[in-house]
């Protein structure tokens, strides 16, 4: 492998990780913080991904379709966190399990009737469409650097969000002791909607913003939730810092195995977590508590 | 105003089957520090979690700043000027100092803002040399008067305080006595429970002592030095 293969390779990994950490970020907030395990949690990529091809079509650009998407996923979350996960809570993991799973087929139900089951392209937008040349035949398409670039972004947002911010400060208090934050005076019911729909924004989001490079495809869901579940296992359940290395390695191995050993490939990821399991049987960043 | 500022009329509180609170009365006037008496598992917490909404309440109406707060949720009755540190403190060990206090921040009923971050320093000088600790790094002394601290960060017309001083060493709860009583003297209004006896009927202004869920004596502090025999069949002394 020369160095430019190499190096375009860890932007690849680089760029899916991140990607990655979006959907698994808010996957995590919503089992660490309201004890949740939302299956459902893919849908939203798929309905990201979708509601950007739509909106895209309709008014010619992926940055307007990107925000009315923004506004009509944390609409959903809202609504869907007063009517249905509210009633969750303090629920079994089964009952979780069992009504997350029908909301994935009904959103997928949804999703064949209102968008049809074909597969739809979304095109880059073209202040981004170039590829920065490496070599005579190699090159990296700048649309890549600006997704990376873009969850760095939002990955910092988070991070300042919950260490510095009130909010976040309420978040972390209602995550150890929920009672005490509401005899505060905190409404923290309003606090878990807030969180409930920024995680299913920017899982949301992350389906936007790659639609361009993966397309768009009917259960596009299951297979992001599928590695975000293990890239929340191998960063320690709760963690969104754990979350963040564990995407970036998930990445990198994912990437790199497919080059590495190709008939091994689609187990790389599982290979990983295995290993860190073995070695930290709760992840890279415990949080301690429930 | 001579309205109370918080008024239980018959209220009757269940944990599951078992009836734990059997018709108290029981009234807070403003600025009016009250002592919340009885031996062990007499219904002391529990009357104090039926004030705030943490339990409900089966009968009987509550009236805090004037609403009714009888089936009101926490944080709407903390919102009516109340504060409560409860059994056991309650900070969050995952924040730092600081954040403890921050979080909690807010102007009081009315818009008051009597107490900022510097004046809960000032009442806590340890608490500044600890802002980055994490609240579970601090001795329990310092996690006190960080739940009190935090308390008085929501401006509250009303502190409720269950066992704050339970398990510290005595320098410390003197310590924890002195500000209690500089809390009241600003006008803030108290509801104390406490094992003991001498620190809490030399601040209050009232005593309310509970029996099986029952008031069975309220009165001052020289209606109860009066009363040995109240003293030694209901609390033991
Ligand atoms: N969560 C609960 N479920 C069932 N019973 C409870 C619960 N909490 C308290 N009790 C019972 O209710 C009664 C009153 O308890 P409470 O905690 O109010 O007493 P207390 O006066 O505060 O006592 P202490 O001085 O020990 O703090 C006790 O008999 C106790 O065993
Ligand atoms: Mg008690």
């Amino acid at each position: 492998m020369d160095v430019y293969t190499f190096l375009i390779q860890v932007l690849n990994g680089l760029q899916y990780g991140l990607l990655l950490f979006l959907v698994a970020s808010g996957l995590t907030m919503i089992f660490g913080i309201m004890g949740i395990i939302n299956l459902a949690h893919g849908s939203f990529y798929m309905i990201g991904a979708y509601l950007a091809w739509a909106f895209a079509a309709a008014t010619g650009s992926l940055f307007s379709a990107i925000l009315l998407g923004l506004v009509v996923s944390t609409l959903i979350g809202v609504i869907l966190e007063w009517t249905v996960f509210r009633r969750l809570y303090h629920r079994d993991h089964l009952y979780q399990v069992l009504l997350t799973f029908g909301l994935i087929m009904i959103f997928e139900e949804l999703r064949s009737m209102t968008f049809g089951d074909d597969v739809h392209s979304v095109a880059i937008p073209a202040v981004f469409s170039a590829a920065i040349p490496l070599t005579d035949t190699l090159s990296y398409p700048v649309y890549r650097l600006v997704i990376s670039a873009t969850c760095l972004v939002v990955a910092m947002l988070i991070y300042w969000l919950i260490q510095h911010t009130r909010l976040g400060m309420m978040i972390r208090a209602g995550a150890s002791n929920r009672e005490m934050v509401q005899v505060l005076g905190i409404d923290i019911k309003l606090v878990y909607t807030l969180v409930f729909a920024l995680g299913l924004a920017l899982a949301a989001f992350a389906g936007m913003i790659a639609a361009p490079i993966s397309t768009v495809y009917p259960n596009m869901g299951g297979q992001i939730l599928i590695i975000s579940f293990v890239v929340v296992v191998v960063g320690g359940i709760g963690s969104v810092k754990g979350t963040l290395l564990a995407a970036l390695m998930i990445g990198m191995a994912d990437t790199f195995g497919k080059i590495v050993l190709p008939q091994i490939a689609s187990m790389s990821a599982y290979l990983l977590m295995a290993a860190v399991l073995l070695w930290r049987p709760r992840g890279l960043f415990a949080v301690g508590g429930r | 105003m001579n309205h109370s500022l918080l008024e239980a009329r018959g209220i009757h509180t269940y944990y599951g089957a078992s009836h734990i609170l059997r018709g108290i009365d029981f009234t807070v006037r403003r600025g009016e520090t009250v002592g919340l008496m009885g031996r062990n598992g007499m219904g002391k917490t529990t009357l104090l979690k039926t004030l705030m909404g943490v339990v409900p309440s089966h009968k009987g109406e509550i009236r805090i700043n004037g609403h009714v707060t009888t089936r009101s949720q926490p944080c709407r009755i903390a919102r009516h000027g109340v504060a409560y540190v409860p059994e056991g403190r309650g900070i969050f060990p995952n924040l730092s100092v600081r954040e403890n206090l921050v979080m909690a921040a807010r102007p009081g009923v009315g818009g008051r803002r009597d107490w900022t971050f510097e004046r809960a320093l000032k009442t806590f000088p340890r608490l500044g040399e600890r802002l980055g600790h994490g609240g579970g790094q601090l001795s329990g002394g310092e996690q006190q008067m960080l739940t009190i601290g935090r308390a008085l960060m929501t401006n509250p017309d009303l502190l409720i305080l269950d066992e704050a001083t339970e398990g510290l060493a005595p320098i410390i709860c003197r310590e924890i006595w002195t500000v209690i009583g500089a809390i009241r003297d600003t006008g803030i209004a108290t509801i104390i429970v406490d094992k003991n006896f001498r620190a809490i009927s030399s601040i209050t202004d009232r005593n309310v002592i509970l029996v099986k869920g029952n008031v069975v004596f309220e009165g001052d502090r020289e209606a109860l030095r009066s009363q040995p025999e109240v003293l030694k069949n209901f609390l033991g002394v």
